[in-house]
């Protein structure tokens, strides 16, 4: 299969201002910022399931908004089929070639056609339905915002397929049900199902298991692997669950205090991790059998305040192998093989 | 020692309509002093049903109609409630589910310690109490004087930390956990799988832990109890459950939680969902999800007892019986049931 970059990601940084107290003002108290993200650059290829790794306060889910548009980058850029995110998803792209019809569209216009290309699978689908509309209107809601011209029989087919896609078969069971009369499982399949009418290339999903029983964690990632099967569709992956990211992606980014510290192919990052902080978190994800319980390597406190962000390699206070070199030097990339790089000054 | 023993616990709930729904069915466990329990199951099977039982703290609506809650030989549904007072928390205490927002947010973590010692007349006095307050605060980790915070002062794992002092206040025998880790962030995960591990070990616990989650059972625990729709499906040591399980309920779960250690295995899901307490199945529970039936008469028609097929292993399935039957070829007289 060939690869096609379909999301590239240049070295973004995300800043948030800390509001500032009146009595912060008076003490003339600096200006703070959160570091969300700190220098950020991946790409994505059509097709790929990618995850993203770390706790909270990484930073992951940060790079889901910016990635959909829905944060405009501090510095950095996002290009989605060649295409600056945050001018798109704020209807400012100008039209930068002849034939180039994007740029010639309206604003609202360009949003919707962003819109169209790139969705989003949140956590909850206990709070992600409103509970006064049924499964169709839910489904079918984007297609009467996007005004795509379908005829009713049109919608239908689409609806249909969208349910049908996700598991939920025969669709004429669903529609009329609203969201308490549904399963956990069957909500976020609803949910899923939403996101995919419009036929999508991207899908981000945050943390779409985390609220969800073993049994029909499963199912859903089952779901969202043959999706990629069915509609070859691009998906990035957000948990802090290693095991159920290790099942069904093909590359994982881990990221630590806004920063990518480990990229690689799933099997060869979860299975040779080279960074301390990747280390630490696949010793201390449980396995499913005594006979292979591991040696946990326990990083102790939690995430720094991303407000100060550590100097040197932002790990180095929790870090156990960490020396005074690391206090000092941002560590750059290091290329481990093909594909898969950590930031470690101890590789 | 045997510190608890559960004999065929059977609870109903009542509902408003006075129509009574079995929630939980001929459960039979017994936990050693220092050993640790892992009850494992979907959402609904019936977990926490069973654990507020073993403390009488059973809703309103929840009746307990048959068995027995051994505690050191004494029997805990018998005893008065001024008793059983006396029981909880000294004798066998717990850490709810999300205890991270169980705290009181407009008092301070230590006085909250403070209140339950002064309840238990653990400490003579109030100077007493905030000296053990400090030593257990210490104990999980905590510096002791951050007792004087509030619980929005704590981070998410150190108000679970602080929970756990708290359930350690009286120096309880058994402690019952209930999800202590879902919510929090893998690390902070390890970080409290850890210390109850070392706070088992130092203390001489009995541990009770109450979780979806097979890999922490897995990781903590030395026996399983698998339960499906309020019944025992199998009860083993959790080498036992992990490597050679004979439910199919139990070979299904495991099927559908992933193994970080083999990434991109397969994963498989169970098709359905567990049965409703309204509307149980009137044989075997597991029946109409289960991959091994044909329907077969007797799966259909009645609830499987829980026989030992090994010694020390339980299972409730009239098919497993069958097949060990045919494959180990042991006289049927060497089943007993429990």
């Amino acid at each position: 299969m060939k690869k096609i970059p379909i999301l590239q990601i240049e070295d973004l940084y995300k800043q948030f201002p800390v509001t500032r107290t009146f009595t912060d003002r008076i003490k003339r108290a600096p200006k703070q910022v959160v570091h969300a993200l700190d220098g950020v650059s991946f790409t994505v290829d059509q097709g790929e399931i990618l995850a993203l790794v770390g706790e909270s306060g990484s930073g992951k889910t940060t790079v889901g908004m910016n990635v959909l548009g829905l944060q405009v980058p501090t510095k950095g850029r996002i290009l989605f089929d060649g295409y600056d995110v945050a001018d798109w998803a704020t209807g400012r792209l100008r039209s930068r070639k002849n034939g180039d019809e994007l740029g010639r569209l309206s604003r609202r216009k360009q949003i919707l056609a962003l819109r169209r290309r790139a969705q989003m699978v949140f956590q909850d689908p206990y709070e992600s339905l409103n509970p006064r509309q049924t499964t169709w209107e839910i489904v079918v809601e984007p297609l009467e915002i996007h005004h795509l011209g379908l005829s009713a029989d049109e919608k239908e087919a689409r609806v249909r397929a969208a349910l049908e896609d996700c598991g939920l078969a025969p669709a004429d069971h669903f529609w009329s049900r609203y969201p308490d009369e549904l399963s956990g499982g069957q909500r976020q399949r609803v949910v899923v199902a939403g996101a995919l009418v419009l036929e999508p290339e991207l899908l981000v999903a945050d943390e779409p298991v985390s609220m969800l029983d073993v049994s029909i964690r499963a199912d859903i990632l089952t779901l969202l692997q043959s999706l990629r099967k069915a509609r070859d569709i691009t998906i990035i992956y957000t948990t802090h669950d290693l095991a159920t990211a290790g099942y069904f992606t093909d590359r994982m980014a881990v990221m630590y205090l806004g920063r990518i510290v480990e990229l690689g192919s799933t099997v060869e990052v979860l299975k040779e991790p080279h960074h301390p902080y990747t280390q630490a978190l696949v010793s201390v994800a449980p396995v499913p059998n005594p006979r292979k319980r591991r040696k946990r390597m326990i990083l102790q406190g939690e995430v720094p305040n991303p407000i100060d962000v550590p100097s040197g390699c932002r790990f180095h206070p929790r870090c156990p192998i960490a020396t005074e070199e690391c206090k000092m030097t941002d560590p750059p990339y290091v290329e481990i093989s093909t594909g898969h790089k950590a930031a470690c000054l101890k590789i | 020692m045997t510190t608890l023993e559960v004999r065929n616990l059977s609870i109903n709930y009542i509902t408003d309509d006075g129509v009574a729904l079995n929630a939980v069915e001929g459960l039979t466990f017994s936990l050693e002093q220092g050993r640790s329990l892992g009850l494992v199951g979907e959402s609904g099977c019936g977990k926490t049903t069973v654990m507020l039982s073993l403390i009488r703290l059973l809703p309103e609506a929840g009746r307990i109609v048959n068995g027995q809650v051994l505690f050191e030989g004494r029997d805990l549904l018998q005893i008065s409630e001024r008793d059983m007072q006396a029981v909880r928390w000294k004798d066998v205490s717990m850490v709810f589910q999300g205890a991270m927002n169980a705290l009181n947010p407009v008092r301070t973590v230590e006085s909250q310690i403070v209140e339950v010692l002064q309840l238990h007349s653990i400490v003579n006095s109030t100077k007493d109490a905030r000296i053990r307050t400090g030593v257990l605060l210490e104990l999980v980790g905590i510096t002791a004087k951050r007792g004087k915070q509030y619980p929005h002062q704590f981070s998410g794992g150190m108000r679970q930390r602080a929970v756990i002092a708290m359930a350690l206040a009286c120096n309880p025998r058994i402690l019952i956990a209930d999800e202590p880790t879902t919510a929090l962030d893998v690390m902070i995960q390890a970080q409290i799988i850890e210390l109850l591990e070392q706070l088992q070990r130092e203390l001489n616990l009995s541990l009770v832990l109450v979780t979806h989650d097979l890999g922490v059972v897995a990781e903590m625990c030395d026996d399983v109890l698998v339960m499906y729709g309020g019944t025992v499906a199998e009860y083993a040591n959790s080498d036992t459950i992990f490597n050679n399980p004979q439910h199919p309920y139990t070979q299904r779960l495991l099927k559908a939680f992933p193994d970080i250690a083999e990434p991109g295995s397969e994963l498989a899901s169970i098709p359905g969902n567990p049965p409703r307490l309204d509307n149980l199945p009137p044989g075997c529970r597991f029946e109409p999800r289960c991959h091994v039936g044909n329907g077969e008469p007797i799966c259909l028609k009645e609830l499987p007892p829980l026989v030992e097929i090994e010694p020390g292993h339980h299972v409730a399935c009239h098919l497993v019986d069958e097949k060990e039957s045919h494959e180990k070829n042991t006289h049927p007289s060497n089943r007993r049931p429990l």
